[in-house]
């Protein structure tokens, strides 16, 4: 102990890397930050660029991480991938799209929610998926 | 002779029904193997970023992040619903919506205001139908839950918490247990309750509050915030891909169901057509028979 941290790359879609290594560099966002065991916790950004990776007795390894955040604690690093590329104008963009589809659906409809309307429009697709039901054990 | 030309087309009729069916319950049975594959390779992210938010509620960081403050008077809720896009899934969108309803009822009982997020086309449809009051949307995601298309609707239903919209944000899906069970779930997404910010290694989830903080680069506020974020949609993230898992599965069941009806009808058409058959048969002997004797 003390020489090896564990290390993990994970994005939302796969788990990229998972093992005990000795030494790491990732491109952070104020610069290429090197991190060895028991390193002071951190947490930073990262940019999209290529974690340098060397576990015991094997190559240095890299890989490639399209920016995320990066933890670190004594013995356990995290690297966060993201699947997408993110920027906070491009997220806000998104935003005011969905709103504006919202806005868009909303335009006629009536002024008041209606449970009635909701609660007779579920019962009624319910007794339709207990008819199918009940139909089904008859036939056996 | 008259009804078994009918009889023989409607058989034929169910019979392309049960075709349709058939490859429908085929389709859903691959994809279904490909979303719960999908569903499970979602799961370390949510348990890494989950780990990340615990060691960082542990830590004495500098500052708080708005979805971690619970606020006392809840007023305004907003409520993510996760639907499938397309149909024919059984019960699924029902059961769901179902506890929507039922939850939004209560609320409206205790004075508060929804405003919903709809999250597939099924929920949106039914909530602008009923005139709910709906905030975000976003339909059409495919097989794949793609959290670039989730970005959006989702960062209206945040920034509504941060600027102080909503009081309490839920969300809504089917949680996959087995192919042949899916439930409908309630969760509360923000303010981040305390079992959301606990690691999921056990044995250090009881250590004392801690005294160090981070380092953070290039400062706390903007780090925070964009692990919070991030964290609040893959939950999002995993509730999508658990909802797909479970439109999937539902809609093989259902659609084997079906073709399994189909079948029973084509047997009892085919029953009533060889009846029909074999009278019409026995009749034409009689009559040959009796016009004989009667020569």
């Amino acid at each position: 102990m003390g020489t090896i941290f564990h290390l993990d790359i994970v994005s939302a879609e796969e788990s990229i890397y998972s093992g005990p290594v000795e030494f790491l560099v990732a491109p952070a966002q104020m610069g290429e930050v090197g991190i060895y065991p028991r390193h002071t916790p951190m947490l930073t950004r990262i940019k999209s660029g290529m974690v340098r990776i060397k576990a015991q007795l094997k190559e240095e390894e890299l890989v490639y991480v399209s920016g995320g955040m990066l933890e670190v604690q004594p013995d356990v690093v995290t690297i966060l991938a993201d699947t997408a590329v993110r920027s906070h104008d491009l997220d806000e963009a998104k935003a005011l799209e969905a709103k504006r589809a919202a806005e868009e659906a909303m335009k006629n409809r009536e002024s008041e929610l209606d449970y009635a309307k909701a609660q007779a429009e579920l019962i009624e697709a319910m007794a339709q998926l207990a008819a199918i039901d009940k139909l089904r054990k008859r036939g056996h | 002779m008259a009804g078994s030309r009918e009889i023989r087309n409607k058989i034929k009729s169910v019979k392309n029904t049960q075709k349709i069916t058939r490859a429908m319950e085929m389709v859903a049975a691959s994809k279904m193997r490909k979303a719960q594959e999908r569903m499970k390779k979602a799961r370390p992210y949510g348990e890494k970023i989950r780990n990340v938010a615990a060691h960082m509620s542990r830590a004495n960081t500098e500052y708080r992040h708005p979805f971690l403050i619970a606020r006392d008077t809840v007023k305004r809720i907003g409520v993510i619903i996760v639907t499938s896009d397309k149909g024919l899934c059984g019960g699924l969108n029902t059961n769901v919506l179902r506890k929507v309803v039922n939850q939004m009822k209560t609320w409206r009982a205790e004075g508060e205001q929804v405003e919903v997020c709809c999250i597939g086309n099924k929920g949106l449809g039914f909530m602008s139908r009923v005139g709910a009051n709906i905030t975000s949307q976003v339909v059409g995601l495919g097989d794949a839950p793609d959290i670039t298309k989730l970005i959006g609707a989702v960062k209206v239903v945040l920034d509504g918490y941060t600027q102080d919209q909503f009081d309490r944000v839920y969300i809504f899906y089917n949680r996959f247990i087995n192919t042949m069970k899916q439930e409908p779930v309630m969760e509360q997404l923000l303010p981040l309750t305390d079992e959301r910010m606990q690691s999921s290694e056990q044995e250090n989830s009881n250590k004392p509050k801690a005294t160090w903080d981070y380092i953070y680069e290039p400062e706390a506020k903007p780090v925070i915030d964009d692990i919070m974020v991030r964290y609040v949609e893959a939950l999002i993230y995993q509730a999508v891909a658990e909802n797909m898992a479970s439109e999937q599965s539902a809609r093989m069941v259902a659609m084997k169901a079906a073709s399994d009806n189909a079948g029973n009808v084509i047997n009892e058409l085919t029953l009533i057509y060889n009846k029909s058959r074999q009278a019409a048969i026995t009749k034409e002997l009689s009559e040959i028979v009796g016009g004989a004797a009667a020569v």
